[in-house]
């Protein structure tokens, strides 16, 4: 039954296909029709997690919704209001009451108990396959500090998405961004850190310097960003809860568009020579650099391949901007890109499968995605300005910001479904733009 | 310390006709600029008068002149127009009458491209304008360069008569006065 059922919740939910080749997806006919077609999300229900004792009632209520929010905040997912529920749950223990479930329509029952001591907090939880009247996997339960309460609500749904999709689930990571305010003409960025909700946001700069295009290290302790502190811009390192700031890679000509190997320990950037810019890689806090291009034209926003073999990256070398992949030791490079227009800032997929890219095509910026071939291009936004694709630890979503035109308007972080659906505009207090997604955090 | 002065007078109504010329002929694909506007380089302000009014945002001149303190660019280009040249000459001439002042050029884009592109792109038009001026005799110890990308646009509308004015290379004199 459990079989059975979990085949049925995946004919549903297009996250499982992305442990299929993305060349199945664009060929299988069957496979187009989920993908393309409208999507009914899979109705679950969560009732209010149970609290131990008094102390938890509140906490309860709180992990319950965060619960809530991150699985109907996938689209794959819909909730069946508690206005809805037949059953109360009212021990963690109690027997289900599976016919109460089914009689909603919830085909998977999330129940979940919260315990308070001192400032330690535990979640208790379990997924259950309504129909099939039986649990789907083992009940786990995470520890942590009642001020992290709401990692330990991501850590839950992270565990029913994985349960649920077959896929790693994304909710138990943070993003890097820029914070903006202030007129156009002048406009004051800040260095900022977030949970991929918009949650509990810190800014890490204090905008008395312009820094842009931020990049979050896999365990989102360390940042790379470029910043004009010293007068012209430098790839710069924070790390350490934003005490420490290291310079990369400290010489001639300006540095900018820094990234992350995929094991942490080098970083690539573009650095301006003559009237171009080249891509260099350098060990962090380290003096030597390799150069990886050399020519008069503009080389810049290199993204490693995730078994850091390969980089991928942009360049004009064939006059105008394209995609291009290349040696990690650099060399030769291959073009990817061949459609309209002018492509941009490549960022290979943590599954190695796709790159995400910026397309200005028609006088619009669009998010795409390709495979890492640079066949089966498919564009999955577009407005005046939607830029820089940043991946969520699955591979499964993209964030990229979006900037609304004129002297009024400014940049917001959304994001979308790889297969272009889910389109949501993730909270932030003001402008918000050049997200840069972490890993799953441990 | 850097310093701008307020003077907005010939060179920024002659700027003004260069854009209105500019724009008219400027597309989604890089485009040259031609022989017309009215200038023909030598002197900054020559031939601007009865062209066209009105300020242009965010313009300047060198300190004590009305020799323009910015260059344009086509789109997506970082090669200097013949009216850049023009306005060059003029600095440069500027320059060699106060040799002792160093200059900063920055390097700017319009908002149509990514943020990482225009700052290599605002880098390689402030490069060309050094490289001009070094070739006319001006020591490049004099000369430092800066790209702002797209971040310090100035004039925000989202149109092509915005973003001429914002592709643009801009010398800052950052010494004393001068003048």
């Amino acid at each position: 039954m459990v079989d059975r059922f979990r085949r049925n919740l995946l004919i549903g939910v297009p996250a499982a296909l992305a442990s299929r080749p993305f060349a199945a997806l664009a060929q299988a006919p069957l496979r187009i029709e989920i993908t393309e077609g409208v999507v009914e999300p899979m109705p679950f229900a969560v009732p209010a997690f149970v609290p131990d004792g008094g102390a938890a009632a509140q906490l309860a209520g709180q992990i319950t919704q965060v619960v809530i929010d991150d699985l109907a905040g996938t689209g794959l997912f819909r909730e069946v209001p508690a206005a809805a529920h037949i059953s109360k749950v009212a021990s963690f223990d109690a027997p289900i009451a599976f016919a109460d479930w089914k009689a909603i329509n919830a085909q998977a029952l999330i129940t979940g108990a919260v315990g308070v001591s001192g400032d330690r907090a535990t979640v208790r939880f379990r997924l259950w396959d309504v129909f099939a009247q039986a649990p789907l996997g083992e009940g786990l339960q995470f520890d942590g500090s009642t001020a992290n309460w709401r990692r330990l609500a991501h850590k839950v749904a992270d565990q029913v998405y994985s349960r649920l999709t077959g896929e790693s689930g994304y909710f138990d990571s943070r993003v890097a961004f820029i914070a903006a305010s202030g007129p156009k003409e002048a406009r004051r960025k800040q260095l900022g850190i977030m949970d991929f909700d918009g949650a509990n946001p810190v800014m890490l700069t204090d905008g008395s310097a312009l820094v842009l295009t931020p990049r979050l290290s896999a365990d989102a302790r360390r940042v790379l960003f470029t910043s004009y502190a010293s007068g012209a811009p430098k790839v710069m390192m924070l790390e350490g809860g934003g005490k420490a700031r290291t310079v990369i890679a400290d010489a001639s000509g300006m540095t900018f568009a820094p990234r992350f190997s995929p094991d942490g320990r080098r970083v690539v950037y573009s650095r301006t020579v003559g009237t171009g810019a080249d891509l260099f890689v350098g060990d962090i806090g380290g003096r030597s650099e390799t150069q990886l291009t050399r020519g008069s034209s503009i080389n810049t926003s290199p993204s490693f391949s995730p078994d850091g073999n390969r980089i991928v990256f942009e360049s004009d070398r064939g006059g105008t901007q394209q995609l291009y992949v290349m040696s990690a030791a650099g060399g030769e490079a291959s073009r990817i890109s061949f459609g309209d227009g002018r492509y941009a800032t490549p960022i290979w997929s943590p599954r190695g499968d796709l790159i995400a890219f910026t397309k200005i095509s028609g006088g619009r910026f669009h998010i795409g995605v390709m495979r890492a071939d640079g066949s089966g291009e498919k564009l999955l936004t577009g407005s005046y300005i939607d830029e820089g694709p940043t991946w969520a630890p699955n591979g499964r979503v993209l964030m990229f910001y979006r900037e609304a035109p004129g002297a009024s308007g400014g940049p917001q972080i959304y994001s979308v479904d790889i297969t272009g659906r889910n389109l949501r505009q993730v909270p932030t207090q003001g402008f918000a733009s050049e997200p840069s997604w972490s890993g799953l955090l441990s | 310390m850097k310093m701008r002065t307020t003077t907005r007078t010939g060179a920024a109504l002659l700027l003004v006709a260069l854009l209105a010329s500019a724009c008219s002929r400027m597309g989604d694909e890089p485009v040259p600029y031609g022989a017309s506007g009215g200038y023909s380089g030598g002197d900054a302000l020559g031939g601007a008068g009865g062209i066209g009014t009105g300020a242009l945002p965010g313009g300047g001149t060198l300190p004590g002149t009305s020799i323009s303190d910015r260059v344009l660019f086509s789109v997506d280009q970082s090669t200097l127009a013949p009216q850049a040249i023009g306005i060059l000459d003029a600095q440069i001439g500027w320059l060699r009458s106060n040799p002792t002042l160093p200059i900063l050029i920055e390097g700017h884009a319009d908002e149509r491209g990514t943020t990482e592109y225009n700052l290599a792109l605002g880098s390689s038009r402030a490069s060309a304008v050094r490289n001009y001026m070094v070739s006319q005799g001006v020591p490049d110890s004099r000369i430092s360069i800066i790209t702002y990308g797209r971040e310090r646009p100035v004039a925000t509308c989202a149109d092509e008569s915005c973003f001429a004015q914002n592709r643009r290379a801009v010398t800052v004199v950052t010494g004393g006065t001068g003048a």
